[in-house]
């Protein structure tokens, strides 16, 4: 499978990764290598085969619904790069 | 006692038991060794102030006497293990000034044994890369050097590895998605070991594909792995995948005797182009577990040459997941923004100019193959697949196998920079051994094994079943005692 420079733009866009438009076909070109490299996978017979989801056979460990840590405000807000009264801080997201 | 960054975690911790040593001369020397390491670029955080207190606290604690066996060990921590208040940033400028909070699991159980972190160590970024060409800080160096080239260490732990070959540190932690503790271990002459999937604890370890990583030693030797792994691993509560299984006492597991113990060979992993040395080492390495007393198998894993493809859309697509979280706003970099961006802008520009390109490459086509309408077609295929590849391993599990012995890698070690021009695809490839071992969640250990005619160090890798570390160890001790390498890099950084 091709992928052209549309689809290297709209990949880049939902990954949230600005990439130039100068750099849209080489990176249409690196896909199209690397998909082309996945694209073995057909070969393999997977009918009635599960998807795996746990690679060990064990059901997720789970602890007590309860708390059992807080007030950590000034160690969670440390190493955020623009935080103002208590909150992370971003670009205004509504006008 | 001079030359004491020749000990092994072993004999370090014989020694301080008998006086021979200190904690506080052992850290010296690693220190020195450190500071004179340079040229290698694998040390990339200065923690010597820490050390030096561990050190002094560990001297105290094995005068008191009844101290765990890592008290007092140096070791160092590759940079994607969280450490509280030390810089830990992956290998990556989007985290570029980031200091925990947290200490991970398995280095507060390291400290907690006493152990002593002389620096954090090189990587590739998120630990994405198989040569240690894709960090930040710049590429590390393998201390083993036979022409004018300086060669890669491997990767993603390269700088650990190189570390512990250069002995400027006793042992370091590693981590490994697809072989990230193997194939650096085999290109630099020594031992690494990944353990069965939820035996090491992966909270606090930055995440590159949660379903695959594992955290691991690399050592000098088959009886350091075993010490260091211990103290490494354990049950959890803040892994929900950490299992819940006692530790055993791996080091009393290494008898040496593998007596009756079935060893498969696969034939999958004869592969074309595979150098004449590494096809006799494989062989010779089979016939030594023969002569002790091992039962040889001929064994197939037919899925074997799906594992690479299914791997490569199974770990870039976990990989877009978890570094979503960087986005700018709660740690890390952040862009600078010009008037009018806005939220979009911000993390579009930050996740730009702080993720390198292999990043980028893996997180973008992580997006692709889970993206609507590819889901089917890709992840949920690739997963399938890795169904079967686990299949091929419980198969030949369920006939008496005990052990596999492969390869660790392809070839030996290459130059840094020879494959700056090739296709991504080329470099996955390196990864051909190793990564079936992470799909199938098993335990896998590189031992070295000899010398290719460059005199380069090849490795050969064990395959265990699934929490039967100690009997994959002792097999790997077997395995070492008859190879008998002992050679070592000639030093030339210093």
């Amino acid at each position: 499978m091709s992928i052209d420079i549309k689809t290297a733009a709209r990949v880049a866009k939902l990954a949230r990764i600005k990439v130039d438009e100068v750099d849209l076909s080489a990176l249409a070109q690196e896909f199209t290598n690397i998909l082309g490299f996945i694209e073995q996978l057909n070969e393999v017979d997977v009918e009635g085969i599960e998807p795996m989801t746990s690679v060990t056979p064990q059901r997720l460990f789970r602890r007590e619904d309860v708390v059992n840590d807080g007030n950590q405000q000034a160690a969670v807000l440390a190493n955020a790069p623009d935080s103002r009264e208590g909150f992370f801080a971003v670009p205004m997201v509504v006008e | 006692m001079s030359d004491l960054m020749r000990l092994t975690l072993a004999g370090a911790r014989d020694a301080l038991r008998s006086g021979q040593t200190t904690a506080v001369e052992l850290t010296e020397a690693s220190l020195t060794a450190v500071a004179a390491s340079k040229p290698l670029n694998v040390f990339v955080h200065d923690t010597s102030e820490i050390a030096r207190a561990q050190a002094a606290a560990a001297d105290l604690r094995l005068k008191a006497g009844g101290a765990p066996d890592m008290c007092g060990l140096p070791i160092g921590i590759k940079d994607l293990f969280c450490t509280k208040g030390v810089a830990t940033q992956a290998a990556s400028s989007i985290l570029k000034g980031f200091k925990p909070e947290y200490e991970s699991t398995v280095s507060q159980k390291l400290f907690d044994a006493g152990a002593i972190m002389v620096g954090k160590l090189n990587m590739d970024e998120f630990a994405m890369g198989s040569s240690n060409e894709t960090s930040i800080y710049g590429n590390a160096v393998n201390p083993w050097k036979v022409d004018g080239r300086e060669l890669t260490p491997g990767g993603s732990s390269g700088g650990s590895a190189a570390a512990v070959a250069a002995e400027t540190c006793l042992a370091a932690t590693g981590t490994d998605t697809g072989g990230s503790i193997r194939q650096p271990a085999a290109f630099t002459g020594i031992t690494g070991i990944k353990p069965t999937y939820g035996r090491c604890s992966r909270w606090g370890i930055v995440a590159f594909a949660s379903s695959l990583d594992q955290a691991g030693p690399i050592t000098k030797d088959v009886r350091d792995a075993a010490i260091m792994l211990e103290a490494m691993c354990g049950f959890d509560p803040k892994d929900s995948t950490s299992m819940n299984l006692p530790v055993p006492n791996f080091e009393a597991a290494l008898t040496g005797d593998v007596r009756g113990k079935t060893i498969g060979i696969p034939k999958e992993y004869r592969v074309d182009g595979m150098p004449n040395e590494l096809e006799t080492l494989w062989s010779e390495g089979t016939a030594m577990l023969r002569d002790a007393g091992a039962i040889v198998k001929d064994i197939s894993l037919p899925h074997t040459k799906y594992a690479l493809p299914a791997y490569y859309v199974i770990a870039p697509a976990e990989a877009s997941s978890n570094l979503a979280r960087y986005d700018g706003v709660r740690f890390g970099h952040r862009a600078k923004l010009e008037a009018g961006d806005g939220i979009t802008e911000m993390y579009e520009k930050t996740r730009a100019e702080g993720f390198g390109a292999e990043v980028q490459r893996r997180v973008m086509v992580g997006t692709y193959v889970l993206s609507a309408g590819f889901y089917d077609a890709y992840y949920n295929r690739a997963r399938r697949v890795r169904t079967l590849i686990k299949k091929d391993f419980d198969d030949v599990f369920a006939a008496g196998v005990d052990a596999i012995l492969t390869p660790s890698t392809p070839s030996a070690a290459f130059g840094l920079g020879e494959m700056e021009d090739a296709d991504p695809v080329q470099m996955y490839l390196f990864d051909v051994f190793t990564v079936t071992v992470n799909l199938a969640g098993l335990p896998g250990i590189s031992v070295p094994a000899g010398l290719d005619s460059k005199g380069l160090p090849l490795g050969l890798q064990l395959i265990g079943q699934p929490w039967e570390e100690g009997d994959l160890l002792n097999a790997a001790f077997a395995l070492e005692k008859a190879l008998g390498f002992n050679a070592k890099p000639n030093q030339w950084w210093l």
